[in-house]
């Protein structure tokens, strides 16, 4: 099966502000956009398994202008915390990326 | 038409302008150079200690070449969330560095410095009246919890760069502001569209990104009555319908709808045209005002000490399974630091393993082997004492600790003498509020100085 970054043109994650990250998914075109949007799992649930959070703290955007799907949500603790292990959540993108797609 | 035109040449002050991409800028007849000098993306360290993230010389460098074109050019500099926090501090070391750079010139000018640092009884009175509110994501707070905040910001709207402008200043340091209210503050001022003001100031906030090449030198910013345009600096660069519409949503939870004291700017209606080979014009954004003007604030304080330690290991029996690893010493630590008279609630032991899951923590793929990795402990203690003496006590077991007793006892690779290292404070963020005010200017104070040179 393929995975989330067959089909993207990149993947990324960032902080928005110490309380919530983002995670985005860029497409080349607009068959591949559809197809990861209408795919089964590529959604606020998954993204709550794969970060530790929960379903319903989880926002999804679709913009369909530019072929991106978006989802934000609340970090479990703010940026820079004891345990912290990625302050900017530069790198968890990778999750997602790796994360295969039931179309 | 009313117009105006804001040259922005970097992401972040301290991250570079290119003289030559600034001096394009300057043929292009702005307005005024909008600056953004601050983040909470590095972490609650530079609030709690109202300290800086970049170098002095590093900002002495922009800072001369901003500084270099406002008083060539005749022309006003906006510089927000100075020192990184935007703590008082923050403003007071710019201002030190701009006085600095005008003296070595004899370029005269009058500098605004307006603080938002705000009073933790002034804060706890705001909660007390229930005019500090949650936003989504927040930590519950009590009133101890402004107590426990080394520093706390109000970030500013465009209200005091106006009014430090229209006080005279040629070059305005606000404290903590959002990266937005910087730019958009002087269109606003000058009566251009409030939609485009606030979209275009959040399209070229973090400077070059919005452009098909990020090499950072910058963009401009056009704002008239009925939309925005911008170009970049960098000859090389192309600002697209593409490349703007993507930058919203970048470090953004919501692209289509973006906070600020005054209100809200909505983008779903917003229209992106490619203007010319390099310019991209916007029009149809909303802003929508809110009833009520909030700032937000933000605050960070101490929650325990760190002590660090680094050790490398290749070691077959312990690549086998590093968690089982750490789990096994973590429990073997426990139960002879509690002997030797640590308290179990006084400290926390946390291991990461770089080179297996240091950075995507949880379970590696199914027969993933690493060649060697690099085990972090951290101790967090509730004094640095307690840190540093646990660390002392962890350095035979970081050194020995076995995967397997049964086989000769491994002696693991240090890099350092001393094995550990007093990391000092940790820090954490405390708030993620808004606080109503009767006015914009209410909690925000101003000092000018006026620096005359002989001619």
């Amino acid at each position: 099966m393929a995975k989330v970054k067959d089909y993207a043109r990149y993947v990324r994650s960032k902080n928005a502000g110490p309380f919530w990250v983002t995670a985005e998914i860029f497409f080349a075109d607009e068959t591949n956009y559809n197809l990861v949007r209408n795919a089964k799992n590529i959604n606020a649930a998954t993204i709550a398994r794969l970060y530790n959070t929960k379903e319903e703290l989880v926002k999804t955007y679709y913009c369909d202008n530019i072929h991106v799907i978006k989802f934000s949500w609340p970090r479990p603790q703010p940026s820079g915390f004891k345990h912290e292990h990625d302050m900017h959540f530069g790198q968890q993108y990778v999750f997602l990326a790796e994360e295969e797609v039931e179309v | 038409m009313k117009k105006c035109r804001i040259l922005m040449p970097s992401g972040g002050l301290g991250g570079g302008i290119d003289a030559d991409a600034f001096a394009n800028g300057m043929t292009m007849n702005p307005d005024v150079i909008a600056i953004d000098a601050g983040s909470t993306d590095s972490g609650p360290a530079y609030l709690a200690n109202a300290m800086c993230k970049t170098s002095r010389n590093v900002l002495k460098a922009d800072l001369e070449i901003a500084v270099s074109g406002s008083r060539e050019g005749n022309i006003p500099i906006f510089i927000g969330s100075c020192g990184t926090c935007g703590s008082d501090n923050g403003v007071n070391e710019i201002a030190e560095i701009v006085e600095e750079i005008l003296k070595e010139h004899a370029w005269s000018a009058k500098i605004a410095k307006v603080y938002s640092e705000q009073d933790r009884e002034a804060m706890k009175k705001k909660f007390r009246e229930g005019k500090i509110h949650a936003l989504e994501g927040a930590p519950g707070i009590s009133e101890k919890t402004f107590d426990e905040c080394e520093h706390i910001v109000a970030l500013m709207g465009a209200e005091p760069f106006i009014e430090a402008y229209q006080n005279g200043a040629d070059i305005v340091l606000c404290g903590r502001a959002t990266d937005t209210a910087i730019i958009a503050a002087l269109p606003l001022m000058m009566g251009c569209n409030e939609a485009a003001a606030w979209h275009g100031a959040k399209t070229v906030e973090c400077g070059s990104q919005c452009c098909d090449t990020e090499e950072g030198m910058g963009v401009f910013l056009e704002v008239d009555e009925e939309g925005f345009y911008v170009r970049p600096l960098n000859p090389a660069a192309h600002c697209t319908p593409y490349t703007i519409s993507a930058h919203l949503l970048y470090e953004n939870v919501d692209p289509f709808c973006l906070i600020e004291p005054s209100g809200r700017i909505l983008t779903k209606d917003a229209v992106y045209t490619q203007y010319d080979d390099v310019t991209t014009y916007v029009t149809g954004t909303k802003f929508e005002h809110a009833k009520q003007y909030t700032h937000k604030i933000e605050g960070a304080g101490i929650t325990g000490y760190q002590n660090i330690s680094l050790v490398g290991c290749a070691d077959a029996d312990l690549l086998a399974d590093p968690q089982e690893w750490i789990d096994n010493i973590t429990a073997y630590a426990r139960k002879r630091l509690t002997k030797a008279q640590f308290k179990s609630e006084d400290y926390d032991l946390n291991f990461k393993a770089y080179g297996y899951n240091g950075v995507l923590p949880g379970p590696v793929p199914k027969d993933f082997k690493p060649r060697e990795i690099l085990m972090l402990l951290t101790v967090t203690a509730k004094t640095q004492l307690i840190a540093n003496q646990i660390a002392k006590s962890m350095q035979p077991l970081l050194l020995h600790f076995p995967a397997n007793w049964n086989l000769q006892l491994p002696s693991f690779a240090f890099p350092f003498s001393p094995a550990d290292c007093d990391r000092g404070p940790s820090y954490e963020f405390k708030l993620h509020h808004v606080v109503d005010v009767a006015d914009p200017l209410e909690l925000i104070r101003f000092e000018y100085i006026d620096v005359r040179q002989e001619a």
